[in-house]
């Protein structure tokens, strides 16, 4: 009877387990609908999970980033060539490139009905700046006079306001900055300058799961993990208005899964074909098929402080640039997916220039001869750090290889787990060598691309490449009247900066996605997003 | 018995908070900071990254920071993410019901299946079923399950037509399907091996004789004294199976696009976010030692001799 016993306390057990999966389980939504299913006339892509809540200034990866941009719509944006459109202001004018002023279109709404007027920007902008909202993007006021008292280095800030924000009347403000910045006006391009309504100060936190923007498309939904909705905005009166009637957001864990969901029509849009489909997407998705440059950019950039680099005759670094074969690993390795580099800057920027050298091009006896005059690779041998989850191992090895065949140099990869832990031993100066380094466009001026990376100050210069001269002229440039001027400038210095070799430019990027047959007019712009309001559903 | 289950309740207590620990300091101790990742390769302010370190308690040491995990964890709050800022709680009740489906799904289909075929296989040993069997699961133990994933994937859904190739809606039993079997296949093959040996070995066995001689139907035989005996095995490796049935299945959850346990758990990991990777860890934890339990529970009831008091 023992065993009659047991058996009673076990179905016992095993029902109150059946018991507690099932209150897990029933979320109480089961046949009512089906969360995947589409409405009729809304466009579909991966979009992944975003990383934070949906605040414009907490938001610079893509995922949110995808998401922002179809919510709101800031002063301004750039065309497929880089040039300025404007879309919320009527005009952002300047006479001595530190005074602005900005001229808002009127009868402009958020979606809940408030007018969009020059407070709404400035409130914004005066938020977003504040160092105790924690913000991701504040730095990107700092050119704004008054950002040191909203955010200091350290402690409380001193003011809410910055003093340089000016409401004029309901449809102008002007922006004084702390020095002339003549090409601050295509910084307002970045999504991080959008308004914000008067209902996102009651509560940001439930305004970071539910926004409510000015943009082509209205909030609907976020199921997390899942799936973003979003409706076309019908009273939208930008340039950009949605051509479809809204977009869905679809979370895939693989890019490979979403590629399969794309060919077999329960996706219209990828954004990226996984490396193991692309020998094969052209075919698949004929003319569904996207190739385009954007301007991105990948480079190897030594550590200046490294054993390896320290005090290194930049004809070394020339010599290494012209040992790499980029245009055989661009097509073989990388499945053209990149185009091999001639310059510092992508073509898709503002001074984009032909630098008239071979110092891009491969070269072995030269490279070999340029590295010997230079005193050669201490130890012979050198580094390149990368992180291991991102599928950089193959190029990483076969750009060793080049360097090794062509010059004798050891050259060995470094992989670092994760992108984290990549990003820590750069931050701390634990690069053994050189480290793998990409940079996208924020706004498609050369600056970003030579400023943000290679000024002694720059945040993002991880290298610690630090020279007067540079720093000088990039100083000089900036305080030029004319976006021309300042172009000009930093085309001088692109130039000098070949013969410092700060980095050895390696290939711009290019996006490869698809579309499926259920919707036509893909287009992406400059740094290499997709262009989601122009998409028709057939 | 009800004594014997208290007790094991019980030890399930230091169980629990020392695996949390371990996992905890594990999650401390790896490099890479989840707020400075978050930054990624553009510009930031290091002024904000000490800002939200500061916030989300990050930049207290070790300890501090699990006794304060712990003493959320007691009153049930499993802190929220540092990135999302959402509550831990909701992404587990989410990740959760979807694997515990898609696991009851596959471990249903491990048990009824696998069964079935190492009965018939064990029944007549050395035939040709039995050398059928062998065949096929060697083929499945050998096969690493993207293989299997990709290849069901692709004649279902490419050649055949009959489902699409990812899941569209993780709460539909019929979308699970597929997963399920290619998940639980492997399972399968072991158990099916399992059940066919033992089963094979107790035919010889003396009791089995007995009962033949004692002129009992054939049905009582193998239903009642064969079976009965021969599930041991097979019971014990069932009950560590369902923990990896719901931690294994990340390659599976990644092919079939379902946002489960396992996607959950490394993407969080991925992201440094280690309330969440602890969270969902204990809670596996906790699975693996109910059903460790349930196993020898049910000992007692497969086999009389076994007693707990």
């Amino acid at each position: 009877m023992r065993g009659a016993k047991s058996a009673k306390w076990v179905a016992g057990a095993i029902v109150v387990a059946l018991a507690a999966t099932a209150c897990g389980g029933g979320s109480g939504e089961e046949g009512k609908k089906n969360p995947a299913g589409k409405p009729a006339g809304y466009v579909s892509i991966d979009v992944g999970e975003p990383q934070k809540p949906l605040i414009p200034a907490d938001t610079n990866e893509t995922n949110g980033s995808y998401v922002i941009q179809s919510l709101f719509t800031q002063l301004l944006d750039f065309d497929a060539k880089g040039e300025i459109v404007y879309t919320n202001a009527e005009s952002v004018d300047t006479t001595d490139s530190k005074t602005w002023t900005v001229k808002l279109k009127s009868g402009w709404k958020f979606h809940n009905g408030e007018a969009v007027t020059a407070q709404s920007y400035v409130d914004a902008w005066n938020w977003y700046a504040n160092i105790k909202n924690n913000q991701q993007n504040s730095f990107w006021f700092a050119d704004i006079a008054g950002y040191d008292d909203v955010h200091p280095e350290k402690g409380d800030p001193k003011a809410d306001k910055m003093s340089g924000l000016k409401v004029v009347d309901d449809t102008t403000f002007t922006i004084e900055l702390k020095d002339k910045v003549p090409y601050f006006n295509y910084k307002l391009g970045y999504a991080t300058f959008a308004p914000l309504p008067k209902v996102f100060f009651d509560d940001p936190k439930a305004f970071g799961q539910k926004p409510v923007g000015n943009g082509p498309y209205k909030f609907e939904k976020w199921t997390h993990k899942k799936l973003i909705q979003v409706a076309a905005n019908p009273d939208y009166q930008g340039p950009n208005k949605a051509k479809n009637k809204g977009i869905q957001f679809k979370n895939y864990a693989t890019l490979e899964a979403a590629y399969q969901d794309v060919v077999s029509g329960n996706l219209d849009i990828i954004r990226q074909v996984g490396p193991t489909d692309l020998p094969k997407y052209k075919q698949d998705l004929g003319d569904g098929a996207i190739e385009q440059p954007y301007a991105a950019i990948q480079s190897l950039v030594p550590a200046f402080y490294s054993k390896t680099f320290k005090d290194i005759d930049p004809k070394v670094l020339q010599g290494l640039s012209m040992a790499i074969d980029r245009e055989t690993i661009t097509k073989t390795v990388l499945n053209n997916t990149r185009t091999p580099a001639t310059s510092f800057t992508p073509p898709q920027v503002k001074g984009n220039q032909d630098l008239g050298t071979d110092v891009f091009t491969f070269n072995p006896a030269k490279a070999k001869q340029l590295i010997t005059e230079g005193g050669g690779v201490p130890e012979n041998k050198l580094f390149i750090q990368y992180n291991s989850d991102g599928g950089h191992k193959e190029w990483v090895t076969a750009v060793c290889e080049s360097i090794r065949k062509a010059t004798g140099v050891d050259c060995v990869g470094d992989a670092k787990p994760d992108f984290p832990t990549d990003l820590e031993a750069r931050d701390n100066d634990q690069v053994k060598s050189m480290y793998r380094g990409g940079w996208v466009a924020d706004y498609p001026v050369n600056v970003n691309f030579l400023k943000e990376l290679y000024h002694t100050n720059a945040e993002s210069n991880n290298g610690r490449f630090s020279d007067k001269e540079i720093d000088k002229m990039m100083e000089d440039a900036d305080k030029a009247s004319s976006l021309e001027d300042a172009v000009k400038g930093y085309q001088a210095v692109e130039k000098k900066l070949l013969e410092k070799m700060p980095a050895i430019p390696l290939w711009y990027y290019r996006i490869n996605g698809g579309h499926g047959k259920g919707v036509d007019n893909v287009a992406v712009d400059f740094h290499g997003d997709l262009e989601l309001t122009g998409v028709t559903a057939k | 018995m009800g004594r014997y289950v208290a007790r094991r309740l019980l030890q399930m207590i230091p169980v629990f908070i020392g695996s949390t620990f371990l996992i905890f300091a594990m999650m401390f101790a790896l490099p890479g900071d989840p707020v400075r990742a978050l930054m990624g390769d553009q510009a930031f302010d290091p002024a904000v990254v000490e800002a939200i370190r500061h916030d989300r308690g990050l930049d207290l040491p070790l300890w501090q920071q699990y006794l304060k995990y712990l003493f959320e964890l007691v009153q049930g709050n499993f802190g929220t993410e540092i990135a999302s800022q959402r509550p831990i709680a909701d992404i587990i009740a989410q990740a959760f019901p979807v694997t515990i489906r898609l696991t009851l799904f596959a471990f249903t289909f491990t048990v009824v299946v696998g069964i079935g075929l190492g009965i018939i296989a064990g029944l007549r040993p050395e035939s040709v079923r039995d050398r059928g069997l062998l065949a096929l699961t060697l083929v499945l133990i050998s096969m690493p399950s993207f293989v299997l994933g990709y290849l069901m994937q692709y004649l279902f859904a490419f050649k055949w037509g009959v489902t699409t190739p990812t899941v569209q809606d993780s709460e539909s039993f019929g979308d699970l399907l597929l997963p399920a079997i290619v998940l639980g296949s492997l399972s399968l093959a072991y158990v099916a091996r399992l059940t066919r040996t033992s089963m094979a070995e107790n035919l010889r066995a003396d009791y089995m004789r007995t009962a033949v001689a004692k002129g009992l139907p054939r049905r009582r035989i193998i239903g009642v004294h064969l079976m009965r005996n021969s599930l041991v095995p097979v019971v014990t490796f069932l009950g560590t199976d369902i923990g990896n049935l719901m931690t294994g299945a990340i390659v599976t959850e990644g092919i079939f696009n379902v946002q489960g346990v396992g996607d959950a758990i490394y993407e969080a990991l991925f992201r440094r976010e280690g309330a969440t990777v602890v969270g969902i860890a204990s809670l596996i934890v906790l699975v693996y030692l109910l059903a460790s339990l349930l196993v020898d529970l049910l000992y007692a009831v497969l086999d009389p001799r076994i007693r707990y008091a």
